[in-house]
């Protein structure tokens, strides 16, 4: 174990004791101890910064299940690097925001606190794990940890719904993913992501390369809420604000992003991947930020704004990985949107961050987040104000913050899809900077509604259930370092070129990296380029937008609420769950005739297919022993008392025919040498037959015959070919003789070890003592169960036996 | 004589088969009780009938009939014996408690159709 892995297990490690600090002081808030965890990792993760920055990766491996080639290995690079600081920086900073957002005395903190452990321990281990297993593993424990925290106030019936359709979503994806993994498995026959990119151009030609890559892709889509499976997310606001900050916005949510880049190089060589990355990216890009503008809930625009973020930066993936089929020689202007999504998606994380913990400011202090009843905010809490400002202009792509950088890199790379002459993009491509400029504009004007709404205008106190004030400064704490990040990383953004973004370029695209190493260099200002008219545009079109906005807001009642995705989902599911009850009750009647019908026309017809498969169907005359008068007497007399039984008008008729039945039966068991059978069969007949003669008189009459045709067939169905099938066994099994019997050993030694002349008596009591032994227990049960379902009789006195 | 027992078998799981079948619990219990015999004969049937004496070594034969299915059966024997009387006193004390032996009337989970 290495201080890597160490320091993926710490969380877990301190989720089992958070538990017991609430034991040793109750003064000090929960927070204060796991907010040491987040810290203590990322100190130990900028520790291996200069390293990743020579381009130099970190390899710790320790064997887990040897036997399935699985192995813990903890692999560092410049992309997995970047979120595991993501967590944990995030990480931190949310703790400390939520320990002034989460109540001391009302909430339950040693939950939240292990939820939140669980999944950054989790989350660390998805970006930091080689082995696509352990990497499976990690990603359904986010899963998990993000179903209890949207849960997390599961007396709200929102909250359990929202839990309940992320669970369902992600999970469908997970599995999906691990398909795609397993065949990654039998195409490379390794779970080593890197030893799979170092066969990718092999990989390509498998016949499951594009099978693996579908699946994966929903695994990705699910969890990153791209279009059509963002539904989940919004929906999972219902978590408390630091959650949705952390989760839902800055990291877990980025998981997906995680995988398509890190599986980029394996599955970027073939043009369906560019195709279907960067045009899902693309549409959910328009499909959030169009939605975003309709919602009234602040955490519900900013769950549509963060669905098309992710979209954006997904669509950058897929542009990016364009460059692998570029064949000129200047593959950078391609490298470009891979190097644009790593920078957009830290960029994002600052914004989107701090914006969430405004807006959960906005509801610990006023107490509402509908934009209807908000307003005039800013001369009640100036601070909050100033942070929303810079958070919301970032996100809009205004200058000088780190949105507006990462916006125009973002417009440049579709303008170069535009321009490409390969992968027929000279006739789609031009869709990229159409959407995307579509989609800015919108994401212009949820940015106006989110900031104007909130903090101009006229303040409506009488609406609000608590007088706004100001934040108490530990809330603050955090958006306001998020906000400098995006002031500081605006104005000097090749702090991070080198450091950071350049390593995670580099393990995106390694081949090409290591052809032609790719400078990342961001500015500010590099002329009147189409993409700063591109943004002029956008700022010009979305301000009309804005001041225009409720007179246009009828488009989106044109889809009528039926063709929703969510009406989708709620309807599917309703509909399995009626339609399996159905399905089940169909078969699961209740009835025992229909069971038994099952049982045994499964028993014959599987018997019949099985012996037909193995060609048991013999008969074999020579070694058959000759027929007795007796043995025919016998059993005509059996086969006639058995038939007569079916006829039988009264009981007590057929209970003397079952009685000859047996009788006859212990005279079968004579003639065919078997005298212990025989004088047991006798006693058991005896004993059975008054049995059943003390009973019968208590049972009811025989009703009249059963007079359904169906019913009577069926059943005679059955009966036939339960019956043949039974002869043919017996046949089949007397005629085959695939080994000896095992009866010889039993013959030779019976006398010699166990000192016995009677066989069966030896075999039942010596060799075979156990099955006696519970033969004895059956029989003890049966008899418990007689006594108890008489004694049972409450009125009546006396047994039956 | 294995072919002849076979047929026997045959009709004897037929007809019992049926009688479980039914909507009568006693022709049910009178069913098991036929299919057990049918059992027995069957596994008796499988070892081979009739070549040897009787399993017990103070015979001094040559050869004895298979002693392991006798042994077999002489198990099952008393195990349906108490299957069947365990049966039997479940359905006379269910006929008491519930009024009817017809399987169609002795059916769960009513409540939710």
């Amino acid at each position: 174990m290495s201080m890597l892995h160490w320091s993926i297990l710490l969380p877990f490690i301190a989720a089992i004791c958070i538990p017991f600090t609430g034991k040793i002081t109750r003064k000090i808030h929960t927070g204060w101890f796991v907010l040491a965890v987040p810290i203590a990792i990322f100190l130990y993760l900028c520790t291996l910064l200069p390293k990743i920055k020579e381009h130099t990766t970190i390899m710790e491996s320790v064997s887990w299940i040897p036997s399935l080639d699985i192995s813990f290995d903890a692999y560092v690079d410049g992309l997995g690097l970047l979120f595991a600081m993501l967590i944990t920086g995030i990480g931190a900073l949310v703790t400390l925001y939520s320990i002034f957002y989460m109540n001391k005395e009302k909430e339950n903190l040693v939950n939240f606190y292990v939820f939140l452990l669980l999944f950054m321990g989790a989350m660390l281990g998805v970006v930091l794990s080689d082995n696509l297993i352990v990497l499976y593993t990690f990603w359904e424990f986010t899963s998990l940890s993000s179903f209890l925290l949207i849960g997390y106030w599961n007396d709200r019936k929102a909250s359990r719904y929202g839990a309940q359709k992320s669970l369902l979503i992600t999970f469908l994806g997970g599995l999906s993913m691990l398909g795609g993994f397993i065949a990654l498995y039998v195409m490379g026959d390794t779970f080593s992501i890197r030893e799979l990119i170092s066969m990718a151009p092999e990989l390509i030609q498998h016949p499951l390369f594009y099978f693996s890559m579908v699946l994966v892709l929903l695994g990705a889509f699910t969890k990153s809420a791209q279009f059509p499976f963002h539904i989940w997310l919004p929906d999972a606001m219902e978590a408390p604000t630091p959650v949705s900050a952390y989760l839902h916005s800055a990291t877990m949510v980025k998981a997906g992003i995680y995988l398509v880049a890190r599986l980029s190089p394996i599955f970027a060589l073939s043009a369906e991947w560019v195709w279907i990355v960067g045009l899902v990216g693309i549409i959910t890009l328009f499909w959030g930020s169009f939605n975003a503008i309709r919602q009234h809930d602040l955490k519900g625009i900013l769950a549509f704004s963060t669905i098309s973020q992710l979209g954006m930066i997904m669509s950058m993936l897929g542009m990016g990985a364009a460059a692998l089929h570029y064949t000129g020689n200047d593959s950078g202007i391609y490298m470009a949107a891979t190097a644009a999504a790593i920078f957009h998606l830290i960029n994002h994380a600052t914004f989107k961050g701090s914006l969430f913990m405004v807006v959960g400011i906005i509801d610990h202090e006023t107490g509402t987040r509908d934009i209807r009843k908000l307003g005039g905010l800013m001369t009640f809490m100036p601070i909050t104000f100033t942070i929303a400002a810079i958070g919301s202009f970032s996100m809009a792509g205004l200058p000088p913050f780190n949105g507006f950088l990462s916006k125009e890199m973002f417009f440049k790379s579709t303008l170069t899809m535009a321009n490409a002459d390969f992968l027929s993009l000279e006739t789609w491509g031009i869709l990229f900077p159409v959407i995307a400029w579509i989609a800015s504009v919108f994401t212009f004007v949820y940015c106006m509604i989110l900031f104007f709404k909130t903090f101009t205008g006229k303040a409506k106190l009488d609406q609000l259930p608590k007088k706004p004030h100001e934040a108490p400064i530990g809330m603050l704490i955090s958006p306001i370092i998020l906000v400098s990040l995006v002031i500081i990383w605006g104005l000097f953004p090749n702090m991070l070129a080198e450091t950071i973004i350049e390593p995670a370029v580099a393990a995106i695209q390694p081949v090409l990296y290591a052809a032609d190493p790719y400078h990342v260099h961001i500015s500010m200002w590099h002329g009147l380029q189409p993409e700063l008219w591109m943004t002029i545009g956008v700022v010009a079109l979305g301000f009309i937008l804005y001041k225009t906005y409720p007179s246009w807001t009828g488009i989106y009642k044109w889809l009528p609420k039926r063709f929703t995705l969510n009406n989708a989902y709620n309807k599917g599911l309703s509909w399995m769950d009626i339609g399996s009850n159905r399905l089940t009750r169909g078969y699961m009647n209740g009835n025992i005739h229909d069971y038994l019908v099952y049982i045994f026309g499964f028993t014959f017809i599987i018997l019949l297919y099985m012996m037909w498969r193995v060609d048991a169907f013999t008969i074999n005359t020579t070694s058959v022993t000759p027929i007795g008068i007796y043995e025919v007497i016998l059993a005509v007399i059996l086969v006639t008392a058995s038939i007569m039984i079916l006829f039988a008008k009264s009981r007590l008729t057929s209970i003397i025919l079952l009685g000859t039945v047996g009788y006859t039966v212990s005279l079968l068991f004579v003639l065919f040498r078997a005298p212990d059978l025989a004088l047991t069969q006798f006693v058991i007949e005896t004993v059975s037959t008054s049995l059943f003669l003390l009973c019968f008189y208590h049972l009811p009459k025989y009703k009249p015959k059963e007079k359904r045709v169906r019913f009577k067939v069926t059943n005679l169905i059955i009966a036939l070919g339960v019956g043949v099938t039974m002869t043919l066994l017996a046949l089949s099994s007397h005629s085959t003789k695939l080994f000896d019997s095992i009866s010889e050993y039993y013959k030779q030694v019976t006398y010699k070890e166990a000192g016995g002349e009677n066989m069966v008596n030896v075999i039942l009591v010596d060799f075979r003592g156990l099955d006696t032994m519970f033969e004895i227990t059956v029989l003890a049960i049966a008899a418990i169960g007689i006594y108890t379902m008489i004694k049972l009789r409450l009125e009546r006195k006396g047994g039956a036996e | 004589m294995e072919i002849l027992m076979s047929v026997v078998i045959g009709i004897l799981f037929t007809i019992a088969t049926y009688l479980v079948l039914s909507k009568s619990l006693l022709r049910i219990i009178v069913g098991t009780g036929l299919l057990s015999h049918a059992a027995h004969l069957l596994i008796l049937t499988m070892g081979g009938l009739k070549q040897g004496a009787v399993p017990i070594l103070s015979e001094n034969a040559n050869s004895y009939v298979d002693p392991l299915p006798q042994a077999l059966i002489l198990t099952a024997i008393v195990i349906s014996f108490g299957v069947t009387s365990f049966f039997l006193v479940l359905a006379y004390r269910s006929y008491q408690e519930l009024g009817t032996d017809n399987m169609d009337e002795l059916r769960g989970n009513k409540s939710y159709e």
